[in-house]
């Protein structure tokens, strides 16, 4: 009972948290637009700029208020904001919400499966070389994750284009689906199809951080005393690792790839400019290059929101699967 | 052999980054206009004994426009990670000197950490308009954050440690705290936590230069190299992508293992 309260609470506290940070984020990323050196009556007028005159300029500079001082401005648009209004993008001609939207389903796709598998590949591989320290396989893997800890994403991406799109003909090399096919008539196979590049290369980035991460903690239960008890009373190596290390370091795994949401989306950026697919991430250059301040916003206010949600679920975790972490009479630390 | 190895490895990333820092220096005198000239009868060469690593397509030696790349990468790193480890220091010490200011320190890096990385190098760069500049603060003003939370945490321990309580009880003021006892126990783990920054500022130079909103296009950034290269890349012109991120990987990397091999010594 008294456990629920507490829960409730600290899930109380964490939301306000995420409340006040979303808003942290809101003010410094307005702060930014308004220091930015693009005109904002050009950005409302995107590419119909040159067919208005000065009077015209100025009706529209006093329609939206950009004479007005930068915080009157910012509270219209938090108020806006709190009605849902995100405002209008003018790169694609559409509400912002419903740019996000759209583009985010087909994000998805890349960004779930690119999670998961990275997730099962670096554990996979994090206890395979930490199981034994040294060895042959473990040097493999640690080289390897080391290498593409250090590698440019975009690099990896275009070297698979390369080998795989131009001299192979394996896969295509563009797009979410072949050109000038209407969306709704692309088969799911095809749609496949153009995923798998994207997503292994975003999985293979994506495995490197936690690989090392399951092996420290591997090897760390390799040298300690329970190890070494199950070893006298004549355990194989891969029995203490498969019934203690694996539930020893999936739950760092776990939390690891939950609180690196924003590595990967970041990665996606890269990807889908590069094999041109059409998500989320192409929106948010196509809106930095052709300053489209409505959209960026949005954008930044929803992957904040993203990432701070897998964060918050990365923190609860612990205590929701981990009995010992809801002991109360554990106290506080100063350090979070 | 197996205590000297880590040691001989770490000897050859320092020596290799000593000659590529060697190279980058002095190539800015003996390269001259090289990464700029354009041969008009060798566009697009493949790599062989005339052109080292190929040309691109308006005949430009891409090894020299490589090299004078990684150049401006560790220029931008060097910067960027000098400035964000500054910031962090800087607002480490501020943490410790009273509850109200730590809540503030940790609801900015709280606030940094929750949005990706890459969205507000975008917004930084967009706010400030590109350029070596603004790439530089985007770069430093997104990483100190992972640094800052690093040294506030050694700093909070250190605070219980019996000789700064007996620094105080001996009634030195909090300045004299912070300036004699905090920042010389920080700066080592500062100057680690600034050469682990390093790569991930080159990395990220590179990723907003590629995407269109960093340095300029006229410079021969590994980024610019890089765009160039998507465009010729359906024609087989393998070299204008393959080098410059390979030459990226090898500096990043090894300056990543000289990092590694450092903090394990601290």
């Amino acid at each position: 009972m008294a456990l629920d309260v507490r829960l409730a609470l600290a899930t109380l506290r964490r939301l306000l948290r995420l409340g006040l940070i979303l808003l942290c984020v809101a003010s410094v990323s307005f702060g930014l637009m308004m220091a930015s050196p693009v005109d904002p009556v050009d950005a409302y007028l995107g590419p119909l700029v040159a067919q208005v005159s000065p009077e015209q300029r100025e009706l529209i500079a006093s329609r939206w208020g950009f004479d007005d001082p930068a915080p009157v401005q910012f509270g219209r648009w938090l108020q806006q904001l709190a009605s849902g209004n995100l405002g209008v993008s003018h790169v694609y001609n559409q509400p912002v919400g419903e740019v996000i939207s759209q583009r985010f389903t087909r994000s998805i796709a890349l960004l779930g499966s690119a999670w998961l598998l990275s997730l099962l590949l670096g554990f996979t591989l994090g206890v395979v070389a930490g199981a034994k320290e040294r060895s042959a396989l473990d040097k493999l893997i640690s080289a390897y994750a080391y290498l593409t800890a250090s590698t440019p994403t975009f690099w990896l991406a275009l070297l698979g284009v390369l080998l795989f799109s131009v001299y192979l003909g394996w896969a295509p090399a563009c797009c979410a689906g072949p050109v000038g096919v209407p969306s709704q008539d692309i088969h799911l196979a095809t749609r496949l199809h153009h995923l798998v590049l994207p997503v292994a290369t975003l999985t293979l980035l994506g495995t490197a951080s936690i690989t090392l991460h399951t092996r420290a903690r591997m090897v760390a239960l390799m040298r300690s005393d329970i190890a070494r008890h199950a070893f006298a009373q004549g355990a194989r190596r891969a029995d203490i690792a498969w019934r203690h290390g694996v539930r020893h370091a999936s739950l760092p795994a776990l939390t690891l790839a939950l609180a690196s949401l924003g590595e990967l989306f970041g990665g996606s950026i890269l990807i889908e400019q590069v094999f041109a697919y059409p998500g989320l991430g192409q929106a948010t250059v196509e809106a930095g290059l052709r300053s489209d301040v409505p959209l960026l916003l949005g954008i930044a206010l929803f992957t904040t929101l993203f990432v701070s949600i897998g964060n918050t679920l990365a923190d609860s975790l612990y205590h929701m699967v981990d009995p010992r972490m809801r002991r109360p009479s554990k106290p506080r630390q100063t350090t979070p | 052999m197996n205590a000297t190895q880590p040691r001989l490895r770490a000897l050859a990333c320092s020596g290799f980054v000593a000659l590529l820092l060697l190279a980058l220096l002095s190539g800015q005198w003996w390269l001259g206009d090289l990464p700029g000239r354009m041969q008009f009868d060798a566009r697009l060469a493949p790599p062989g004994v005339d052109h080292w690593l190929g040309t691109d397509a308006l005949g430009r030696e891409l090894w020299a426009r490589t090299l004078a790349g990684l150049g401006l990468s560790f220029q931008v790193g060097f910067l960027a990670a000098l400035l964000g480890s500054a910031i962090a220091l800087g607002l480490a010490l501020l943490a410790t000197l009273s509850p109200r200011l730590d809540a503030l320190v940790r609801l900015l890096i709280d606030t940094l950490l929750s949005v990706p990385h890459l969205i507000l190098l975008l917004l930084i760069a967009f706010a400030l308009g590109g350029g070596l500049q603004a790439v530089v603060i985007a770069v430093a003003t997104t990483h100190w954050p992972g640094l800052a939370r690093v040294l506030r945490a050694e700093l909070f321990q250190l605070r219980t440690a019996p000789y700064i309580d007996i620094s105080r009880a001996l009634g030195k003021s909090r300045g004299f705290i912070l300036l004699h006892h905090f920042l010389p126990h920080a700066l080592p783990h500062c100057l680690v936590g600034a050469l682990l920054l390093f790569p991930h500022a080159i990395l990220h130079e590179a990723a907003l230069t590629f995407l269109g909103v960093g340095l300029s296009p006229s410079q021969p950034a590994i980024g610019i190299l890089l765009a160039d290269a998507m465009r010729y890349l359906s024609g087989g012109y393998w070299w204008l992508g393959v080098f410059p991120g390979l030459g990226l990987l090898l500096m990043v990397l090894s300056i990543e293992r000289i990092a590694h091999g450092l903090r394990r010594a601290l």
